[in-house]
């Protein structure tokens, strides 16, 4: 189930042994993708963790907003994506939550690497 | 004989097609991006190509976890996009193709590919962005469309050399299919990103042009990166790299560029595109 990949700070590797760990979270994430899925998890955030099985520390993270403890506990971003969205948060916002930083920090980051712009 | 005319990259970030919803293409944020485009649509627009194949991959909407392949290719009459999620307006179907989709299946298992093969997956952003970008309007349905999706979520993802001989088996099935028609074929997505983790935001700029060189002149050598390399230097996403790869391993022959635009950043990457033509 584990795989070997290099140590890169900052980096998780969304692997076997992480897609195991985070089957359920990202399960009810991809149920996000429907309309219904969403307004049922805004009616009740708690019992709809519970209905996909999630364990206590990843439903306390998603009460939370801990976007980086998601992670850990076998997030995969393109779900946390969707979760994101039922938040009304985008990617800046979500790059922001998980560097420490605003979201106009992170974009400031973001600009501060850029080529090929002209204008904005 | 089938005929590939063409190789075109493009980004294929949602935030693109939201943009282009809220008609603020020249606006400062995006101006420099859009201007990259309009050449890509003249050139479309002369060729008529009657298939695109379109390398992409699947973020969450057709592929979950639960059964994910690492290639798969459609070989339906059409293809739907739904709701994603976090707000991408859906678009009209696009119209597949079953003939040169089935003989790309036949030569693939006979070369020892063994791709997952679609009747019926809907397509998500990493597919219908390009479309929209290359055919303002939605305008896109007269051609049809081959979708080729690979693993960019979980590891094990396949290896770069992988990808481009995958596209390479595809640009021999393509030469070998009786017909006449114009193919041209889309890698999408990247270039450098990250969106998870302490590092999200690395943008590698450097890499990404290196990269937009090297697919022209020498592709071979970005097939020699590993997965775990891309991830190092251009990000977590980076890895999305593997649909140009696939693309250009499609062309075969020696290309020229005749098209390039690179703006960093647009949403959290680089976005780079490119039109090939082979020599």
């Amino acid at each position: 189930m584990s795989s070997k990949h290099r140590d890169i700070p900052g980096t998780i590797f969304f692997d076997g042994a992480m897609a195991t760990k985070g089957y359920a979270l990202n399960k009810m994430c991809f149920s996000f993708n429907n309309a219904e899925g969403r307004e049922a998890f805004k009616q009740d955030e708690a019992a709809y963790c519970d209905k996909f099985g999630l364990t206590e520390v990843q439903k306390e993270a998603v009460l939370k907003r801990d976007i980086m403890t998601l992670e850990r506990e076998g997030g995969s971003i393109y779900y946390l994506a969707k979760f994101a969205g039922v938040l009304g948060l985008n990617v800046q916002d979500v790059g922001g939550i998980q560097t420490g930083r605003t979201t106009e920090e992170f974009q400031a980051y973001l600009d501060s690497q850029g080529r090929g712009k002209n204008n904005g | 004989m089938a005929k590939i005319i063409g190789g075109i990259t493009t980004s294929h970030i949602p935030a693109i097609g939201i943009a282009m919803d809220k008609g603020i293409e020249d606006t400062p944020y995006w101006k420099d991006f859009f201007a990259g485009y309009p050449p890509i649509r003249e050139w479309l627009n002369k060729e008529q190509p009657d298939i695109a194949i379109v390398f992409y991959n699947d973020h969450g909407l057709e592929m979950f976890l639960d059964k994910k392949p690492t290639f798969a290719i459609g070989c339906a009459p059409q293809y739907e996009n739904a709701d994603e999620g976090w707000g991408i307006a859906t678009i009209p179907p696009v119209t597949g193709e079953t003939e040169l989709s089935w003989h790309i299946i036949n030569e693939l298992v006979e070369n020892d590919f063994d791709p997952t093969v679609c009747q019926d997956i809907k397509v998500d952003h990493g597919l219908t962005v390009p479309l929209s970008i290359m055919y303002p309007g939605r305008n896109y349905q007269h051609m049809k469309v081959i979708p080729v999706c690979i693993n960019c979520e979980r590891h094990p993802m396949p290896k770069p050399s992988r990808c481009f001989a995958l596209g390479q088996a595809i640009g021999r099935a393509v030469e070998s299919f009786e017909g006449d028609q114009k193919v041209v074929v889309f890698g999408t997505g990247g270039l450098s990103h990250q969106l998870d983790g302490e590092r999200a935001g690395i943008i590698n700029a450097d890499f990404d042009i290196e990269c937009m060189d090297k697919l022209v002149s020498d592709p071979e050598a970005l097939t020699k990166y590993s997965i775990d390399d891309l991830v190092e230097i251009a990000g977590a996403q980076g890895v999305e790299l593997n649909m140009w790869i696939a693309m250009r391993g499609c062309m075969l022959g020696d290309v020229e560029e005749v098209h390039r635009n690179y703006v960093a950043p647009i949403s959290n990457t680089g976005a780079g595109t490119q039109l090939l033509l082979n020599k």
